[in-house]
């Protein structure tokens, strides 16, 4: 489906859409990030939000409050002692909110798998995670990908049925 | 500018019951020192003209791994006696000479005498090896854990014959 502005209109003065498509677009086009960075996947998630690759331009701004955000990206390694405050975090921001795992370390313990013995083998332990960006740590292409497949999920979302 | 066996020389003299051994290892020099007596070497190391050791460079918990080990059904060891140790790495501004001194203490009873009152960058390094090894530091102002939860109660993480708890915090913790 087309989004909402690449539809040819032909009165410019009215644009019909569905109140779902509606909503969606506009929360998909503006999904707030709570700045969260915890490891080396950190520095490729703000290189991501710097100019060259600019977040931005899929309106997704760092917030530092989880009362302001609509997803948080888990850039890093997550240690159990981090794990209750990412926890925390997490119920702090407001519905609807959306997790990407980012990078091998959020997505399953990564190199610590084994012997990590601080490590939490996999966010998804302990928040649920929408998109999980593998890479170690994933390149700035790969996290936009990621989020586009984030968008594509709220594009597809409703009001009435809970989407998977 | 002194080397580290005119050190031990001078030490041996002043404490001839807590000054243990010389290992003249190429690489590096140790020299051994009762746990409980640390603090008074260190002092000495310190204050003494012509050895003024301003500087604690490093202070690193050591798990010997020395003693009987016993293999459990489940693929893990258990280890019981030998000896963990504590290295201090020191360093004279003034006088450019490095010396390494160990202690070693028994795995059932770990304990040695804080030097955090000597150089104070020695509380955080002592400590990360109660956290990590277990020592126990006597005297020391604030013995917490540094890097692990203060509620984690499955042990040391670095001693060789550690454990991974099943849980913590209701968050499954092996892989």
């Amino acid at each position: 489906m087309k989004s909402l502005l690449d539809q040819e209109f032909t009165d410019g003065n009215i644009v019909i859409a569905k109140t779902e498509d509606l909503l969606n677009w506009a929360r998909l086009s503006s999904l707030w990030q709570l700045g969260f960075g915890l490891a080396c996947c950190a520095i490729e998630m703000m290189a991501t939000s710097a100019s060259h690759y600019d977040f931005d331009r899929f309106g997704v701004i760092p917030r530092p409050s989880p009362r302001q955000a609509d997803i948080i990206i888990i850039s890093g390694t997550v240690t159990l002692k981090m794990a209750t405050r990412i926890k925390r975090l997490f119920e702090q921001m407001p519905e609807p909110k959306y997790i990407i795992s980012m990078g091998s370390c959020s997505n399953c313990g990564g190199p610590y798998w084994q012997h990590g013995y601080h490590v939490l083998k996999g966010i998804d332990r302990v928040i649920p995670v929408d998109v999980y960006v593998p890479g170690c740590p994933p390149r700035p292409e790969a996290l936009l990908e990621g989020l586009l497949k984030l968008q594509e999920k709220v594009r597809n979302e409703s009001l009435v049925k809970k989407t998977l | 500018m002194k080397t580290r066996e005119e050190i031990f020389n001078i030490l041996k003299q002043e404490f001839p019951q807590d000054v243990l051994e010389f290992q003249n290892i190429p690489t590096e020099p140790i020299i051994t020192v009762n746990p409980l007596a640390i603090h008074r070497v260190c002092l000495f190391l310190r204050e003494t003209a012509g050895l003024e050791f301003d500087t604690l460079m490093c202070l690193s918990g050591v798990d010997d791994a020395n003693g009987e080990k016993t293999n459990d059904p489940d693929g893990s060891v258990t280890i019981k006696g030998g000896t963990l140790s504590v290295y201090y790495h020191l360093h004279s501004m003034k006088l450019d000479h490095k010396v390494t001194l160990r202690v070693s203490t028994p795995r059932e009873d770990p304990e040695a005498e804080s030097v955090e009152s000597i150089w104070k960058c020695a509380d955080w390094h002592e400590r990360e090896a109660y956290d990590m090894i277990g020592i126990i530091f006597l005297h020391h102002p604030d013995l917490r854990r540094i890097l692990m939860p203060y509620d984690w109660d499955a042990g040391y993480p670095l001693r060789k014959d550690y454990k991974n708890p099943e849980f913590y915090q209701g968050m499954k913790v092996p892989y």
